[in-house]
């Protein structure tokens, strides 16, 4: 059965319950710990698995990249543009390799297609811009994971 | 009429608009840091030590804004708005005395800008007329919102000015007058002695209930939570300031804070002995005097009498912000609820014990 309970004159009035909850309010205010991340300074630890901003892997210096346009395929945000091309020692090789950073979804469906571990997904999570940036191959040879 | 009065009432109005325009920064600055401390935060901390600089780089950001005015609006009353509600914030103080007198060269001083004889009365006659500026604001703003929000800010006025005024006749039943500068002064008596311990006759010991009611009218007056309908922001936005930016919005913030001040100061002069000495400030005051160091011994009383006002003051400004993150908002079939079925009743009531007491000569 439903019980209604009716609150005493005491609680009605509110006034205790009020003072109580002052001093609620005025313990978090002096004794609790507060959440605030001071964040360029501190920061949170993500999980190794987090998809940040893209690299391509480089062994050597030399990218391990061989232009096979599985990742452009895969991509569902068409945002990855490859232009083949061959080396002298008749290696296939990306001319160009351009990732458009505001189209990218960040799904890493690159990363899973990609068959020679060559692009892949950063843990950088500070990737704001003020201008449409293209991601150009120089720059996303720097080697900024350790995937 | 010696040539010290008129510089002794020009640094009297020139104490009191630099107090209550400090005031303004200050608050912004409390209230930033204040609530979001209660709420496990830690607020605006990177300008200066402890964040203190951040009301100076918000007074600095308003003013740099661009001021310009929504094509909908009725130009006129959408600029004239703020200063109506900000006009009358600044005059009501003009009647709160802040600290005791003060000879110097035959020329006694009251630090209080005009003793009139309606006293109280005269705050809150001028502190009604703030609710204009609001009102205004929510009709020229041309806009559901803001017209609400006036209306809900105009009947709340209404009715809590009713209690606000009715609150304050037993107080002044006992202490025959109108008159703040009388009610502080009369406060200074003491009331009775438990040991030791002398209790001051202060409004709060002897109208206790008045005290309450007075307390919960003066939020409301005020628009500050838990009955800040007028600009409540889950249902209204921002309510009668929605159409306002930059510094005509700052103007209504200044107007708000000035008004706690305002509010803030009553209580104490009303119920908290205005300018009387703190209990432990009286032994202070005979060591300063003692020290020597400021040759004019009532000097140094006045001092501490201001200090100890600004305290008091200070304690009731940050009990504002306190309030504000205890307690939700109210609805407003509750607010009037509150407002004419319990504040009502219980302050005529108040009214009848009191003169009760009074016929009895208990008080």
């Amino acid at each position: 059965m439903l019980a209604i309970r009716k609150p005493g004159f005491l609680n009605r009035l509110y006034l205790i319950e009020i003072i109580r909850g002052l001093w609620i309010t005025m313990k978090n205010f002096l004794f609790h710990k507060k959440v605030t991340l001071q964040f360029p300074e501190q920061r949170r630890d993500y999980s190794n698995r987090y998809r940040g901003q893209h690299y391509i892997k480089a062994v050597n210096g030399v990218e391990n990249c061989t232009a096979c346009m599985l990742c452009p395929t895969v991509c569902p945000a068409e945002c990855i543009h490859i232009v083949a091309g061959e080396r002298e020692d008749k290696e296939k090789y990306p001319v160009k390799f351009e990732i458009d950073s505001l189209r990218c979804c960040f799904c890493g469906m690159c990363e899973e297609a990609c068959p020679k571990d060559a692009i892949k997904l950063s843990n950088i999570y500070e990737m704001s811009q003020q201008t449409r940036t293209v991601y150009e191959k120089d720059f996303l040879l720097e080697q900024r994971g350790n995937k | 009429m010696s040539s010290l009065e008129p510089m002794m009432m020009f640094i009297k109005i020139g104490i009191v608009l630099a107090g209550l325009l400090a005031t303004v920064p200050i608050m912004l600055f409390v209230e930033r840091r204040g609530s979001a401390l209660m709420q496990n935060r830690l607020g605006p901390n990177r300008m200066g030590p402890f964040g203190l600089f951040q009301a100076a780089c918000d007074v600095i950001k308003f003013i740099f804004k661009e001021d310009r005015a929504p094509g909908h609006v009725n130009k006129f009353y959408y600029t004239i708005a703020p200063w109506v509600a900000v006009i009358p914030a600044f005059m009501t103080f003009a009647v709160i005395p802040f600290a005791g007198s003060l000879t110097l060269d035959g020329t006694t001083t009251h630090f209080q800008i005009a003793n009139l004889d309606v006293g109280v009365l005269y705050c809150f006659s001028i502190a009604s007329l703030g609710v204009y500026g609001i009102i205004m604001a929510g009709w020229a703003s041309n806009n559901h919102y803001s017209l609400l929000g006036s209306l809900r800010s105009s009947a709340q006025m209404i009715s809590y000015e009713l209690t606000l005024g009715l609150s304050l006749v037993g107080l002044m039943m006992v202490f025959q007058s109108v008159k703040l500068g009388d009610i502080v002064f009369e406060q200074g008596e003491t009331l009775f002695t438990l040991g030791a311990i002398a209790v001051p006759k202060w409004g709060i010991f002897i109208q206790p209930v008045g005290f309450l009611l007075f307390l919960v009218s003066v939020f409301a007056e005020t628009n500050r939570l838990p009955f800040d309908l007028p600009e409540g922001e889950s249902e209204l936005i921002a309510g009668y300031h929605l159409e306002y930016g930059s510094m005509r919005f700052a103007l209504f913030m200044m107007a708000e804070f000035i008004n706690m001040a305002v509010a803030s100061a009553l209580i104490t002069t009303l119920f908290f002995g205005g300018w009387q000495l703190l209990p432990f400030f009286s032994v202070l005051v005979s060591h300063v005097q003692s020290l020597g160091l400021i040759p004019d011994p009532n000097l140094v009383e006045v001092i501490f009498q201001g200090l100890s006002f600004i305290i008091k003051v200070a304690f009731w400004m940050w009990f504002f912000v306190w309030v504000r993150w205890t307690l939700p908002r109210f609805r407003f079939d509750q607010l009037m609820n509150l407002g004419w079925k319990v504040l009502f009743p219980v302050g005529l009531l108040n009214v009848l014990v009191t003169g009760f007491l009074i016929y009895k000569g208990v008080l």
